[in-house]
Formats: structure tokens, C-alpha cells, sequence
């Protein structure tokens, strides 16, 4: 028998941290730094929620785009925190995580040959949608002399005139880095040039720590129509199992993208939508001690990588730090491995993101303190013996 | 900056002034000289530890005493409070809103011992009109803590 399988599917690599993964798998007593999820506990009146809309029965599919209740309490949000409008109506869609939403983009943007800019180090799955979708990644490597952001100039040498979408994933996993108003405006000035669409994966951005809220690059003039906002409750909310997202844009895109969901998915789960609903109204409170928890945190970690010495740019956003381990002569992968093998630190080795994270490792600080410092201690001990 | 320090200790009253500066992005002295001020300013009353006395096998029982009271002419409540909250065995008194005037947290070794307390030396104040003693069966969560076993890290251990 031959087992059908699709040129497409058949040539993805897999997750580049899978080799890792199976590794720290079968280790004991790992202090794990690896993760992409918050720590707390999702907000007890959402969990609630979810309950009492389980009691109530409330486990039938909604309308595809989601609850319209949720969607307005979405664009409210969204108006609030960084002056975008959409309507709920037609510019907003609910999906199953913010996953679902990079997928749908790409499916429902890009013809066979169409090029996407990718910045990386960045998250694993843009990659992977984008060929699937019969796009052509084409890869910007971002720099850490620069703070791992994209600089126009960066954007304009990876443009040719097959390029249709740049994705901009900030704040960044695995980096950090946050653009900031002025660096948007001077990326969004050649995105309008080279008539440019975006995909704006800001997930992160109610974890910034600047001082100031997440700026998107819909709000910069010229931006709004040529750009899909993509953003959820997982990070923000810690709702990460609940699998819920949003993307909002015009409706000339959310429409296409809304009809692939339709088929594909539905709807996005019911339960979620309701609880997410109690997270928008009731939960602002809670979101801001994590963010000040994770924003103390990250001071931590950077206190003690200069202690160490350990050259690490500060980063203003999610919760990874992005530190260099060049000066070992390592892969990040053998680094990762040798300091899982030798202390049982658990880290993720930068090139899982992007060619351009070699010679980087991520660590989360989506863990206590308690855990973070017994972590820096492990890893001061490492250093100390490669250094030797 | 001050109600970041008292968050933190508040939640946390081990933290060294130097973890503190760490913590908040300032330095250890002027984090420790706040700290001193607001010893000084009895803002910060003292420093203690959260027990579950349950689980260390002491015997130890709390009681929850509602207390009516008569207040005093020019006095309010606050001659009757001080005369409570002078014995030691009193953990806490907080005048309340409501049915009842003050509410008066009290511990002791045993059921006998605090309702010695009650009716020799609360009830018989000349100003108590009546008193209703609570004992406290378990407790499950205190000062903001939960007292049920820590929660495990169930998240998958590398995630991208």
C-alpha cells in the first residue's frame, strides 16, 4: 500500500526544537525555561464563566465570524487600547487561537508564487502556512545590533515585485523586541510604496513594558486598509487552551478569510467565546499584575545575565529574552543540550526561529521568581564551567 | 514606588531591600531607606509569617467573636476597642458595619480556653450588650493565600 501523501505536507520540515524536545522528554527534575505560555492560571471570573455557560447548556456553534456580543466587546477593546476602529460586524472575525488567523491570512490573500516577507528569529508557523498556502517565504534576518527590529531599509532590499504580505510579528517571540511608533512609521512608509499588505501578528501586545501601550501599525496613517490585525486571549488573558484568537482588517480580506473558516472550522469554540467575553469586561485589573509580575521578572533576568556577563539586549516585550551565547563557539542547539545535560536547565536554541537566531538561545520568563532565580544559578554555574 | 515596595513585601516580607531594587529598577539604597521610612511612619507595622497551623499538628483554636457594644459618650468605640485589643490572646479587632459593633479574632489552645475568655473577661464589660463566638472549622485561604497543596507546573516542558 502507498500512503497518499501531498507534496506540500510531505516536504515541511518539522519543528526545528522537536530533536530537543524529545531530549528534555525523558529527563526528571528539569527546570524548564521553554515554554511560550504564561504561568498564571486564567482569570477565576473567566473560568467561572465558562462553568456556568457549560450549566447553562450554551454548547451549540455560533454564527462563523463569533458571537457578535464578543466582537463588539473585541472592537471596544481594541478602540481602548490602541485607538483601532473595525466594526464589528464585518471587519472583525473570531478564530480558533491567533493560529488559525495566520493560517486563514495567507490562505486567503496569496496566489502560487507570491512572496511573503518573514522576519526572523520569529515564531515557527509562518513558515510552514505560507508554503501551504503556495506563498514563497522569503526570509529577512533581523539583527541584534539593531534590537531584532525590522528597519526599512531591511524591508526594502527583501522586496521584489512578486512580494504581496510582510509579516510583522512584534512584540517578538523568541526576542522581545517591540517596534516603536517611529519604526513602524518608517516601515509602513515602504510597505505603501511597494503597495505592501501586512500581517500583523500582536499577540503579545498587552505584554509590553515601555511604559507605554503596544503601538500597532494600523494606526499609523495609510496602514488601517492594508493591514490584518491578528491578536487573541492567550497571552494576555493566559488563555492559551482555550484556544481563542481575533484578526480584524478590512472586509474585502476578513470576508475571504471568514468564508475559509466557515468551511474549515465553523466556528470557534463556544464555551471560549462566552468566557472570553467576561475576560474583555472584567479582567483589565488582572492583566496588569501579570504584566507588572512578568515585567519584574524580566528586570531579574537581566540583572543576572549582567552578573554573569552574558550579553543580552533588553527587550520590552512578551515574556523571552533573547541572550547571545557566540563567545561559547557552539551551536545554540549543542548549548541547549549540554546545559539541559549538565544542569538541567531547559532553554529553546535561537535558530528554531530563523537562520538569524544562531548563536542565540530563548529563555521565558513565564515562570516564578523562585523558579527563574534557582534557573540563573544553574546557568551561572554553566557558564562559569565553559569559561574555565 | 512606595506601593510597589508594600506589594511586593506585603506578598513576600523575606525579600532583601537589594532583590527589591532589582525587582522594581532602582537601587538597593534608596529602596532600603524607603523601607526605613516607612518603619518609622508605622506604614510598615511589622513583618510576619503566613502558618497552617493545621498541618504542624499544635493545638490551636480561632474564633470569629461578634461583639454589640454601648458606645461612650465622646469616646466612640475607641475606649471599649483598646480595652479588647489589650489582651494578648486578641489578634484582631476591627470595628464593623452592620448588625454587630466590633468583631474580635481571638486564639487560643482549646474550645475551653476561649470560651473562658468570653464569658469571664469580654462579656463582663460594662459597655458589651452581648457577644456571639464563631469557631473557625478550616481554613482555606488566608492573607490572600490559599492553604490547599502548591499546584503542579503541568505545562508541556518546551513549547515554541
Amino acid at each position: 500500500m502507498r500512503y497518499p501523501i501531498g507534496e506540500k505536507a510531505g516536504a515541511l520540515k518539522p519543528s526545528g526544537i522537536r530533536k530537543f524536545f524529545d531530549i528534555v522528554a525523558e529527563m526528571d527534575d528539569v527546570v524548564s525555561l521553554g515554554v511560550g505560555e504564561p504561568d498564571f492560571d486564567t482569570p477565576w471570573s473567566v473560568r467561572d464563566e465558562g462553568i456556568y455557560t457549560l450549566e447553562k447548556g450554551r454548547t451549540f456553534y455560533t454564527s462563523n465570524a463569533g458571537l457578535r456580543e464578543l466582537r463588539e466587546e473585541i472592537s471596544r477593546f481594541v478602540k481602548k487600547r490602541q485607538n483601532l476602529r473595525y466594526d464589528p460586524l464585518s471587519e472583525i472575525l473570531v478564530t480558533v487561537g491567533g493560529s488559525e488567523a495566520i493560517d486563514l491570512c495567507f490562505r486567503a490573500m496569496l496566489n502560487p508564487g507570491d512572496e511573503v516577507l518573514i522576519p526572523e528569529p520569529s515564531y515557527v508557523s509562518y513558515t510552514p502556512c505560507c508554503i501551504l498556502a503556495d506563498g514563497k517565504p522569503v526570509p529577512i534576518a533581523l539583527k541584534a545590533e539593531d534590537e531584532f527590529r525590522l528597519t526599512a531599509k531591511e524591508l526594502e532590499d527583501a522586496c521584489s515585485d512578486r512580494t504581496r504580505i510582510l509579516v510583522l510579528p512584534f512584540p517578538n517571540n523568541p526576542t522581545g523586541a517591540v517596534m516603536r511608533r517611529e519604526d513602524l512609521e518608517a516601515v509602513a512608509k515602504v510597505c505603501i510604496e511597494k503597495d505592501i499588505f501586512v500581517l500583523s501578528d500582536e499577540i503579545y501586545s498587552e505584554l509590553t513594558y515601555t511604559g507605554q501601550n503596544h503601538v500597532s501599525i494600523a494606526e499609523i496613517p495609510g496602514m488601517w486598509e492594508r493591514t490584518i490585525v491578528i491578536n487573541g486571549f492567550s497571552k494576555a488573558f493566559a488563555m492559551t487552551g482555550w484556544r481563542l484568537g481575533y484578526c480584524m482588517g478590512p472586509k474585502e480580506i476578513i470576508s475571504q478569510m471568514t468564508k475559509i473558516h466557515q468551511f474549515a472550522i465553523m466556528c470557534a469554540p463556544t464555551n471560549s467565546q462566552y468566557a472570553a467575553i467576561t475576560a474583555l469586561r472584567d479582567c483589565f485589573g488582572e492583566v496588569e499584575k501579570m504584566r507588572e509580575a512578568y515585567n519584574q521578572r524580566r528586570r531579574f533576568l537581566m540583572h543576572s545575565f549582567r552578573e554573569m556577563g552574558l550579553p543580552c539586549f533588553e527587550p520590552f516585550g512578551a515574556f523571552y529574552v533573547f541572550p547571545c551565547i557566540k563567545e561559547f563557539g557552539m551551536s545554540s542547539e549543542e548549548f541547549a543540550t549540554r546545559l539541559l545535560k549538565e544542569e538541567k536547565v531547559a532553554v529553546v536554541p535561537g535558530d528554531a526561529f530563523g537562520e538569524s537566531g544562531a548563536g542565540f538561545i530563548r529563555i521565558s520568563y513565564a515562570y516564578s521568581l523562585e523558579n527563574l532565580k534557582e534557573a540563573m544559578a544553574r546557568i551561572s554555574r554553566f557558564l562559569g564551567r565553559l569559561r574555565n | 514606588m512606595r506601593e510597589q515596595i508594600l506589594a511586593l513585601l506585603e506578598r513576600n516580607s523575606k525579600l532583601a531591600p537589594e532583590e527589591i531594587a532589582v525587582l522594581l529598577g532602582s537601587s538597593s539604597e534608596i529602596i532600603e531607606s524607603e523601607i526605613k521610612k516607612m518603619e518609622k511612619e508605622n506604614v510598615i507595622c511589622g513583618y510576619n509569617t503566613l502558618i497552617d497551623w493545621e498541618k504542624t499538628g499544635v493545638d490551636k483554636v480561632t474564633a470569629l467573636i461578634e461583639v454589640r457594644v454601648t458606645p461612650q459618650r465622646g469616646q466612640g468605640f475607641d475606649n471599649i476597642a483598646e480595652r479588647i485589643y489589650n489582651y494578648p490572646e486578641v489578634q484582631s479587632v476591627y470595628l464593623i458595619s452592620g448588625g454587630y459593633d466590633l468583631l474580635v479574632i481571638l486564639e487560643g489552645k482549646t474550645l475551653m480556653e476561649v470560651a473562658h475568655f468570653v464569658s469571664s473577661k469580654l462579656s463582663t464589660l460594662e459597655t458589651v450588650i452581648s457577644t456571639a463566638t464563631h469557631f473557625i472549622l478550616k481554613k482555606y485561604k488566608d492573607d490572600g493565600i490559599i492553604f490547599a497543596k502548591k499546584k503542579k507546573d503541568e505545562r508541556i516542558l518546551i513549547e515554541p
